[in-house]
């Protein structure tokens, strides 16, 4: 098999709400991803286009966004796996260039979450789950990880100030990262003044701070297999590994609660594929929804062994200068989640890390990277593992 | 050209608000309706589901057979809502939760009328049904 490389990288912007059509949005990410390639529309044999289709009012957006990017006639098509719908489009170009079917594909993932109403928002938070046997109970997605952190708790006495300075890290991060929706810095303390919005309880154990925003934001990552990557770009980084895992939507048919099984067998895959173990990665963005999907990433990626997560945080472990750092971009908790572009802009993070390009946030001399894309409650998962 | 066959929509009335109205596994509400939480039992292979439902992935058969969900099981984890979804306002605060009955698993609401304090994870609950407003119904859990 041929080598596969990320040759151009972007992201807009992550705001509360986009001042623009989701076109424009999605152009924001696709501009600066074809600049930092250096090279034209033309040269794009495919795009993929990532989102979460019950915020978009634009059906079938890939038609849409080939048309306002230049794109046309080449093929252009739309994948879906929740949140981690980024990280399914890189797995599908990786497969699109492998099969020699194109030597060039743009994977671009938007959200514009406030194209419908709040009211439009709360009622499709409830259908988050299984409509048919879960939905009718009133769930939302805060309840289901705070499932998962209830257990987490009991079974191995991670506390909640374990979880609070996991937000803590992410705000010291979130405020050098000019593109995140929230810059400001977050402290213990704010989680333990009940006046606090920090402190508010969403569904318990989890608080407001435990919980990532919703927001607007488009991202794009241009792959390219060997040949091409050698043509156009000097600082390839190579998808050394890829891992992709399901698990059950409704959670009465999972076993595990502490941890998620599709990231672990998704990790597994990655790994593997990549011939590395966890010992080996120098940086990660991991898919903090929540503080406790940070910290079971701690566990489902291998840095910590289960229940010892919260030793990293507490030893500042996960930090820029830690052993293992992860989120030094601020994550999903700074940046605000818009689900279709969460994974490109992930994606995005490592590869300037990898690259010696994230600026303040850079941590030292990194070889090889890790990305860690969850869809929904564990229902899918995704690990990249990128390599200069 | 037959008379026009009537659409058998009885999962509306499953919860506060049902996403489903068509389903092959309709008589769940009947057994609501009858007191009883039902799963389903492939009546080829064996294997248990609970929700329950009409096709067997193991064996690919439909030949299911209900079974009652009765006795005790162990409360796995919960989380009280401080916010809900549109239409589920008026429930609030409410707890999910998931009972582990060894060979399945039931997810849920805790019974209302359980205070917080008196809820531990890995303490018994049984399943039992709810009846709400306007003839819907559910089921929840209480201790057992």
């Amino acid at each position: 098999m041929g080598k596969i490389a990320i040759i151009g990288v972007g992201q807009s912007a992550f705001v509360r709400r986009y001042p623009g059509s989701v076109r424009e949005l999605a152009f924001e990410g696709f501009k600066e991803a074809v600049q930092d390639a250096r090279i034209t529309a033309r040269e794009i044999g495919a795009s993929v286009v990532c989102s979460a289709p019950e915020y978009d009012k634009q059906r079938s957006p890939a038609g849409v966004f080939a048309e306002y990017m230049g794109l046309n006639p080449q093929p252009a098509f739309y994948v879906e796996t929740l949140c981690s719908s980024g990280s399914t489009g890189l797995r599908l170009a990786y497969s699109l260039i492998q099969s020699g079917l194109h030597d060039v594909v743009a994977v671009i993932g938007f959200q514009k979450m406030s194209e419908i109403s709040s009211a439009e928002i709360q009622e499709r938070m409830g259908r988050g789950a299984d409509i048919q046997w879960e939905s009718p109970f009133g769930t939302m997605m805060p309840a289901y990880y705070a499932m998962y952190a209830r257990r987490h708790i009991e079974k191995y006495g991670t506390t909640l100030e374990d979880l609070a300075l996991i937000r803590v890290k992410a705000g010291t991060y979130g405020q050098l990262n000019e593109k995140a929706a929230y810059r400001k810095k977050i402290t213990l303390e704010m989680f333990s003044d009940a006046e606090n919005r920090m402190a508010a309880p969403v569904a318990s154990p989890l608080r407001t701070g435990d919980c990532c925003a919703n927001a607007d934001g488009s991202s794009c990552v241009i792959v390219a297999g060997e040949e091409k990557a050698g043509a156009f770009c000097k600082k390839p980084i190579w998808i050394l590994g890829l891992g992709a895992a399901t698990d059950t939507l409704n959670l009465a048919g999972r076993d595990l609660f502490s941890g998620l099984t599709a990231a672990r067998q998704a990790a597994g895959q990655a790994y593997k594929m990549a011939g590395v173990g966890p010992k080996d990665i120098d940086v990660a963005e991991v898919h903090d929804c929540f503080t406790i999907a940070e910290m079971m990433a701690y566990e489902d990626l291998g840095f910590a062994k289960p229940g010892e997560g919260k030793d990293l945080i507490r030893g500042r472990e996960t930090y820029k200068e830690g052993c293992i750092p992860v989120n030094p971009d601020g994550g999903l908790l700074s940046k605000g989640h818009p689900i279709g572009a969460t994974g490109g802009s992930q994606i995005r993070s490592v590869v300037l890390q990898l690259r010696r390009e994230a600026g303040e946030s850079q941590v030292r001399e990194p070889e090889i990277g890790l990305i860690h894309n969850i869809g929904g409650v564990g229902v899918y998962g995704n690990v990249t593992i990128l390599g200069r | 050209m037959g008379e026009k066959k009537e659409l058998d929509e009885r999962f509306k009335k499953f919860g506060t608000v049902s996403f489903t109205s068509v389903t092959k596994v309709n008589d769940f509400i009947d057994h609501l309706e009858a007191g009883r939480v039902t799963g389903t039992r492939c009546g080829d292979c064996g294997l248990t589901f609970f929700p329950p439902r009409a096709d067997c992935c193991q064996c690919l058969g439909s030949n299911m057979k209900w079974f009652e969900v009765s006795g005790p099981g162990k409360l796995v984890t919960y989380s009280r809502l401080e916010y809900a979804p549109t239409g589920f306002g008026d429930d609030l605060p409410y707890c999910i939760a998931v009972l582990d009955y060894g060979d399945f698993k039931v997810f849920g609401r805790i019974a209302g009328d359980v205070p917080e304090e008196e809820i531990s994870v890995g303490m018994a609950m049984k399943t039992v049904v709810s009846e709400l407003p306007n003839k819907r119904l559910n089921y929840v859990f209480q201790k057992a």
